[in-house]
C-alpha cells in the first residue's frame, strides 16, 4: 500500500476530489449520505498521507517525485509532477488530519442549514485542491491549485447568499488575492521564460536545482518578489490582508480550515517551497527578497495584533491573529528559519483550527451572536468549550512547556535573534508576544468570564458531534509539543533533512525565560486591565482615539476605497464614456456622413440628373400634347384634312410639272 | 469525409423550406447534431495530415479566372470546425423554444453554420471570400427579425460593420490576386500555393494591414470593435452564441489564413501594432465591462477582452503564441456562447438584463442551474485553471512573455479587471439576497429545514428546460475536458501552425 501511494500520490487529492463530486450529483435532501461520504473522503485521504509520511520517516532528506508531460508544445515540453519529501508529508499530515475535525464539527454546526450537502461539497473541493498544492512538485501545477483553493474559498465565504456581506467579502476576497496572483502568474512566465522548466525537483533539470539557479543569476530576487507577491495575497500579508477579516462572513467551520490553518498558510507555504529562489546569490543567508520578506512580516505581524485589541467580533479578533501569526511565519521564514516557520505553521494549524472551532461552538451556543460584548460568563455554561479554547489560547501566546505553539515561536524568536541585518524585527516580535497575549486575554475575559451580557444567557454545551473535535485537537496541539521541544527538536531535523538529536540542556536558554516572563507579563497586564469589562472596552475609555484609529482596521478598507477601488472605476468610467461617445460617436458620425453624402446625391440626382430627364420628359409630353390635339376623334376633320392634302400634293404635282 | 459538414448543413437548410414548422427544430437538430458527429470523427480518427493544408476536394469552378472549388483541412481549420460543430448544436437547443417562424430562423442559423464551416475549410481565396460574406447576411436577419433591444440598430450595425471589413479584404485579396495571376503559378487564387508564394515587399507592407483590418473587425480588434456589444444585445440567444463562438473566429482565423501566411513580412512589419491594439483591448474591453447594466453588455465587452488574447497570440509570431491563440479562439468559442446562452436563460424567465433589477430577484435559489452554469462559466472566463480559458491564456502569456514582456505586464492589470467584472455580474446576477435584508445579524440561512419551498422572491419561473441543460452541459464538459486535458487540442494545432512560414525562426 505504502508503494502505491508514493508511486501514485495523486491518489490522495483524489479522494476528496471523488466525493465532492458525489456529493454533488446527491439530491439535497440527502444529509446524512453527503456527510458521511465527505468524512469518509477525509479519511481516506488521512489514510494515504499516512502511508506517504512513513517512507519520509526512514531516510532523512527522502525525496520521492513523479514527473510527466501535461502538454507538448513542438520539442518543448510542459511538465508537471508530484513530490513527497518531508514539507509535503508534513503539510499533507496536518491538512488531513485538521481537515477531518472539522468535517466532523460542521456536520454538528451545519445540521440546520438548507444547503447542507452543497456545503460538504465544497469542503471536499477545496480539500482536494489543498492537497494537490503540497504535493505538487512544478510551479505550474502548484499555481493551478492554488487558484482552485481560491474558488474554493469564493464559494465558501459567499456559502450564505442571503447575507449581501457574504457575497461582498467573497468577491474582495478574490479580487485582492487575485492582485497578488497576477504577481505570482508573472513570476511564473519570468522563470519559464530563463530556465524553460517549472518543474521543482528533476534529477538536476529542475528549476530549484543548480543548473537552472544558476541561468538565473540576478533575476532570481525579482522572480522570488513576483512570486512574494502571490504569497502575500492568500496569506495574509500587509497591504493585501484586507479580505482575511471580511473572510470570515463565510461559516465558522470555513473560517477555520481555510482562512486560519490550511489556506492561508499557502502562502508562508509557498516561500518555503520555492526557498531556493530567494536565497540565491545571498550572503550568510541574506538576499534582497528575503529582506522584504522580513519586513513585510514584521509589518503584518505587530498591525495585525494592534487592531485585533480593538475589534469586538469573536471570529475577526480570530482573524486578525491569524494575519500575525502568518507575518511571525514570513519573518522567520525571512530570517532563515525556514524549520522554524513550517513547524509554527503546522502547530499554528492544530491551535488556531481550535480556536476557531471553539469560537463556531460559542457562537453556535449563544444562537449566532458573534459579538463579544453580548457574551460573558460562558465558563461554566460551556465547560468543555472554554477549557479547549483555554489550551489554544495558551499555545497562540506561547504560553510555556506543554503547548506546541510556545516551543515553535521560541524557534523563531531564537532564529530572529541570529539575523544578521538587523535585531530591530527580533525585538518587535518579542512585543508581538506582549500584545498576543494582551488581546487572548481580553477575548477570553470577554466571552468566557464575568456575568452573562444578554446573548449568553440561554447558551448551552455543544453537542458531541462538535465537542469532540475540539478534544482532539486540544490533545494534538499538546502531544504535538513532544516533537518540537529543543531538546529533541525531532520535527526541524526532519524538516531539514537531519538526523535528530536528543539534548536536555538546549532546554535551558535564556531566550526561554524571557518570552515566558513576556507572556506572563502580558497576561497578567490583561487580566489587570480587562478585569472588569463590560460594553465598552477600558482601552475605549482611555484612549478613544487610538481605540477607534485600531477598530477602523487603520482605515486601511477607506484608503483603497479611495485609491486603488476608485482609479479602478474612474478608468472603467472613462473606458465606458470612451466607447459610449468616442468610438461609437466616430461610428456614428460615419454613419452621419454616409447618411449626409445619401441626402447629398438624392438631391443631385433629384434636381440635377433626374431633372434634365424630366425636361425632356414633360418637352416630349407637351409635344404629344399638342399632337394629341390634332387626334380629335372626328371623321370630318380627318376627312378635311386628307382633302387639303390631297388638294396640295395635287398643287405640289401640278406645279413641278 | 469532412466537407460533408458543409453540405449536410446546407441540405439541412434547404429540407428546412419544406417541411412543416413543427419539425423545423428536430431537422435543425440532426443538422447540427450530424455535423459535430462528422467533425469529431475526423478530428480524432480521420488519418489527415495535420501539419499541411491537404486538400479534400478540388473542383474548377471558373477556371478563366484560376477559382477551384478547393477545401483543405489541417490542424488549424480542424480545431474551429469542431467549435462550430459544438456551438451550433448548442445553439440550436438553446433555441428550443422558438415559435416564431421557426422554420425561417432555423434556415438562416443553418446558412451561418453552414458559412463558417466553409470559411474554415475553404482552400480558395475566391471561396473563402464567398463563404465569409454568405455568413453576413443571415446573421442580419437573425437578428433584425427574432433580436431584442433595439434590434434594428444592432443588425445594421453589424451588418454594415462586417461590409466595411468585407471592402477591405476584397481590396486585398484583389491585390494578392493582381500579382499572384501576372506571376503565372498556375492556380493564383489557391491558398496552398500562395502561401509558397513571394510576394513583393511593397505589396506586403500595404497588403497585410488591409486585409489583416479587414478580418480583424470581425474579430473585435479594438477601436473596431463597437459591433461586438451592441450586436450581442440585440441578437437572440442562439444568435449571440453563433456571433461570440463562430462568427468573432472567422475573422482571426481568417487573419492568420489568409493575411499572414500570404504577406509574412507584411505581417513582421505590422505584428507590433497587432499586440499594442491587443492589449489595449484587452485591458480597454474589461474596463468598460465593469460599468455595464445589461448583462449581455458585459458579456459582449468581456468577448472583446477575450478575443484581444487571440490577436496578442497571434502578434508573438512564435509557434507557441499562434497555437495559444488557435487554442483560445476554440476556448473562447465555448465559453462566450456558454456565458451568452446563460443570458439567454435568465432573460427568458425573468424578461430583464438589467443587473440591478436581477440583484432583487435572488435568482440563485430559484434557478439553481443556472446559477450553477454561470459559476462555472464564470470561473472558466476568469481563466481559472482546470478550464479551457488558462490553458489557453498561459501559452499565450509565455509566448508574449518572449516577445513583448511589457505587453504581459499590461495584461496583467487586465486579468484583475476580467475578475472585477465577472465577480460582479456573477453577483448581481445571481448571489445578490432576493430581498433586502436589514439588520445583519439575522443568518438568513437558518431558515426552516423543511427548505426548498420557502423562497424569498415569491416569483417562481418555468423550469430550465432539458434542451437548455443538454446544451449548457455540452459546453461545460467541453471546456472542462480541454483545460484539463488541452494536449488534445494542442497535439493537432502545434504541427500545423509550426508548418506556417511567417514564425519568427
Amino acid at each position: 500500500m505504502i508503494q502505491l501511494i508514493v508511486a501514485n500520490l495523486w491518489l490522495i487529492p483524489a479522494a476528496p476530489l471523488a466525493v465532492s463530486l458525489l456529493i454533488l450529483a446527491l439530491s439535497s435532501s440527502r444529509r446524512g449520505s453527503a456527510a458521511a461520504l465527505a468524512i469518509a473522503g477525509q479519511v481516506i485521504a488521512l489514510v494515504f498521507a499516512t502511508a506517504a509520511f512513513l517512507p519520509t520517516l526512514q531516510t532523512p532528506g527522502y525525496r520521492a517525485l513523479q514527473n510527466f508531460v501535461w502538454f507538448t508544445f513542438g520539442d518543448q515540453p510542459l511538465r508537471i509532477g508530484w513530490v513527497l519529501d518531508p514539507l509535503a508529508a508534513a503539510m499533507l499530515m496536518m491538512i488531513t488530519l485538521v481537515g477531518l475535525c472539522i468535517f466532523v464539527f460542521s456536520v454538528g454546526y451545519m445540521a440546520d442549514d438548507r444547503n447542507f450537502t452543497r456545503f460538504f461539497s465544497y469542503l471536499s473541493f477545496f480539500s482536494a485542491a489543498m492537497l494537490g498544492l503540497v504535493i505538487a512538485n512544478s510551479l505550474l501545477l502548484l499555481f493551478v491549485c492554488w487558484e482552485l483553493v481560491g474558488l474554493a474559498s469564493y464559494l465558501l465565504i459567499g456559502f450564505w447568499i442571503e447575507r449581501p456581506s457574504a457575497a461582498a467579502a467573497a468577491k474582495k476576497a478574490f479580487i485582492t488575492t487575485r492582485i497578488g496572483d497576477i504577481g505570482f502568474f508573472l513570476g511564473i512566465l519570468w522563470l519559464f521564460g530563463r530556465t524553460g522548466t517549472l518543474v521543482f525537483y528533476d534529477d538536476g533539470r529542475g528549476c530549484l536545482e543548480n543548473a537552472s539557479l544558476v541561468a538565473l543569476g540576478a533575476t532570481a530576487t525579482f522572480i522570488a518578489l513576483l512570486i512574494f507577491c502571490g504569497a502575500a495575497g492568500k496569506s495574509g500579508q500587509f497591504p493585501l490582508h484586507v479580505w482575511l477579516p471580511d473572510a470570515m462572513e463565510g461559516p465558522t467551520p470555513v473560517s477555520a480550515l481555510i482562512h486560519a490553518a490550511t489556506m492561508v498558510a499557502a502562502g508562508v507555504f509557498l516561500v518555503a517551497r520555492v526557498y531556493p529562489l530567494f536565497t540565491l546569490g545571498g550572503i550568510n543567508g541574506v538576499t534582497p527578497s528575503l529582506t522584504v520578506v522580513v519586513w513585510i512580516g514584521v509589518i503584518t505581524a505587530l498591525m495585525a495584533s494592534l487592531i485585533a485589541l480593538a475589534q469586538f467580533d469573536i471570529k475577526r479578533i480570530l482573524a486578525y491573529s491569524t494575519i500575525s501569526q502568518l507575518g511571525l511565519m514570513m519573518v522567520s521564514l525571512g530570517v532563515g528559519g525556514v524549520a522554524a516557520g513550517i513547524m509554527h505553521l503546522i502547530a499554528h494549524g492544530f491551535f488556531k483550527a481550535l480556536l476557531f472551532l471553539g469560537a463556531g461552538s460559542v457562537i453556535h451556543g449563544c444562537h449566532h451572536e458573534q459579538d463579544i460584548r453580548k457574551m460573558g460568563g460562558l465558563r461554566w455554561l460551556m465547560p468543555i468549550t472554554f477549557l479547549t479554547y483555554v489550551v489554544g489560547m495558551t499555545n497562540l501566546t506561547g504560553f510555556p512547556f506543554f503547548f506546541s505553539g510556545a516551543w515553535t515561536k521560541e524557534e523563531i524568536l531564537h532564529a530572529t535573534g541570529h539575523w544578521p541585518v538587523s535585531h530591530l524585527p527580533h525585538y518587535l516580535m518579542l512585543a508581538g508576544v506582549v500584545l498576543t497575549a494582551l488581546y487572548m486575554s481580553r477575548q477570553i475575559i470577554y466571552v468566557f468570564f464575568g456575568n452573562g451580557r444578554g446573548a449568553s444567557e440561554h447558551a448551552h454545551e455543544s453537542p458531541s458531534m462538535m465537542t469532540m473535535p475540539l478534544i482532539v485537537l486540544a490533545a494534538c496541539s499538546i502531544l504535538f509539543s513532544i516533537v518540537a521541544t529543543p531538546a529533541w527538536s525531532w520535527l526541524h531535523a526532519y524538516l531539514n533533512g537531519e538526523p535528530a538529536r536528543f539534548d536536555l540542556s538546549l532546554l535551558v536558554q535564556p531566550m526561554l525565560f524571557v518570552s515566558a516572563a513576556l507572556v506572563f507579563g502580558g497576561i497578567g497586564f490583561g487580566i489587570f486591565i480587562y478585569r472588569n469589562v463590560a460594553e465598552t472596552d477600558p482601552l475605549a475609555q482611555k484612549q478613544p482615539a487610538l481605540f477607534e484609529f485600531l477598530q477602523k482596521k487603520m482605515w486601511l478598507d477607506e484608503f483603497y476605497r479611495w485609491t486603488v477601488v476608485a482609479l479602478g472605476q474612474l478608468a472603467a468610467h472613462i473606458s465606458d464614456l470612451l466607447d459610449r461617445y468616442f468610438w461609437d460617436g466616430l461610428v456614428r458620425a460615419f454613419a452621419g456622413l454616409g447618411q449626409l453624402f445619401g441626402i447629398f446625391t438624392a438631391n443631385f440626382d433629384e434636381r440635377g440628373i433626374n431633372a434634365g430627364v424630366d425636361q425632356t420628359t414633360a418637352g416630349a409630353r407637351g409635344l404629344g400634347r399638342v399632337m394629341s390635339a390634332w387626334h380629335s376623334g372626328q371623321v370630318q376633320t380627318y376627312l378635311g384634312v386628307i382633302a387639303v392634302g390631297m388638294l396640295a400634293l395635287l398643287i405640289l404635282y401640278a406645279w413641278l410639272t | 469525409m469532412i466537407a460533408w459538414t458543409i453540405y449536410i448543413t446546407f441540405i439541412g437548410a434547404v429540407v428546412l423550406l419544406f417541411v412543416p414548422c413543427t419539425f423545423a427544430r428536430w431537422i435543425a437538430l440532426i443538422t447540427t447534431a450530424v455535423g459535430l458527429v462528422v467533425s469529431l470523427a475526423t478530428f480524432f480518427c480521420d488519418q489527415i495530415d495535420l501539419a499541411h493544408f491537404t486538400t479534400i476536394v478540388r473542383v474548377p469552378w471558373v477556371p478563366m479566372l484560376g477559382m477551384n472549388y478547393h477545401l483543405a483541412a489541417d490542424g488549424v481549420s480542424l480545431t474551429l470546425v469542431l467549435v462550430t460543430g459544438i456551438t451550433a448544436l448548442s445553439a440550436v437547443l438553446f433555441s428550443w423554444d422558438v415559435e416564431h417562424r421557426s422554420n425561417e430562423f432555423f434556415f438562416w442559423l443553418l446558412l451561418v453554420v453552414g458559412g463558417s464551416y466553409g470559411v474554415f475549410l475553404s482552400a480558395d481565396l475566391f471561396l473563402l471570400f464567398v463563404f465569409y460574406e454568405l455568413v453576413i447576411v443571415p446573421k442580419y436577419f437573425l437578428i433584425a427579425t427574432w433580436g431584442s433591444t433595439n434590434k434594428e440598430y444592432g443588425a445594421m450595425k453589424l451588418t454594415l460593420y462586417s461590409f466595411l471589413g468585407g471592402t477591405l479584404v476584397f481590396i486585398g485579396i484583389i491585390a494578392a490576386y493582381a500579382t499572384s495571376a501576372k506571376a503565372n503559378i498556375g492556380s493564383a487564387l489557391d491558398l496552398q500555393a500562395l502561401a509558397q508564394f513571394q510576394f513583393p515587399m511593397q505589396l506586403q507592407s500595404w497588403g497585410f494591414p488591409v486585409l489583416f483590418l479587414g478580418f480583424a473587425v470581425l474579430a473585435g480588434i479594438w477601436p473596431l470593435h463597437t459591433w461586438a456589444p451592441t450586436g450581442h444585445v440585440a441578437a437572440p440567444t442562439a444568435g449571440s452564441m453563433l456571433l461570440a463562438g463562430i462568427v468573432m473566429k472567422l475573422g482571426s482565423y481568417a487573419g492568420l489564413r489568409v493575411a499572414m501566411n500570404l504577406f509574412p513580412q507584411g505581417f513582421q512589419m505590422w505584428r507590433n501594432w497587432i499586440a499594442a491594439l491587443a492589449v489595449v483591448g484587452i485591458v480597454y474591453a474589461a474596463a468598460v465591462a465593469l460599468r455595464q447594466r445589461d448583462l449581455k453588455f458585459v458579456i459582449g465587452y468581456s468577448s472583446v477582452s477575450h478575443m484581444g488574447f487571440v490577436l496578442l497570440g497571434l502578434g508573438t509570431a512564435n509557434a507557441l503564441g499562434v497555437s495559444g491563440a488557435v487554442l483560445q479562439m476554440f476556448s473562447h468559442g465555448v465559453i462566450g456562447a456558454l456565458l451568452f446562452a446563460i443570458a439567454g436563460m435568465v432573460y427568458r424567465r425573468t424578461h430583464t438584463r438589467d443587473l440591478d433589477a436581477l440583484a432583487t430577484m435572488g435568482l440563485s435559489r430559484t434557478m439553481p442551474f443556472a446559477a450553477f452554469a454561470f459559476v462555472i462559466a464564470s470561473a472558466a472566463s476568469m481563466g481559472i485553471p482546470g478550464f479551457s480559458g488558462f490553458a489557453a491564456e498561459i501559452t499565450i502569456l509565455i509566448a508574449a512573455w518572449k516577445a513583448y514582456p511589457i505587453a504581459v505586464w499590461i495584461t496583467g492589470v487586465g486579468m484583475v479587471l476580467v475578475a472585477a467584472f465577472t465577480l460582479r455580474a456573477l453577483k448581481r446576477s445571481f448571489f445578490d439576497s432576493g430581498v433586502a435584508l436589514t439588520g445583519g445579524a439575522t443568518s438568513a440561512s437558518f431558515v426552516d429545514s423543511g427548505g426548498t419551498s420557502s423562497v424569498s422572491s415569491g416569483e417562481r419561473f418555468e423550469p430550465i428546460t432539458l434542451a437548455e441543460k443538454f446544451g449548457a452541459c455540452l459546453l461545460m464538459f467541453t471546456t472542462l475536458a480541454v483545460g484539463l486535458y488541452p494536449k488534445l487540442l494542442l497535439d493537432r494545432i502545434v504541427p500545423a501552425v509550426e508548418a506556417m512560414r511567417f514564425l519568427t525562426k
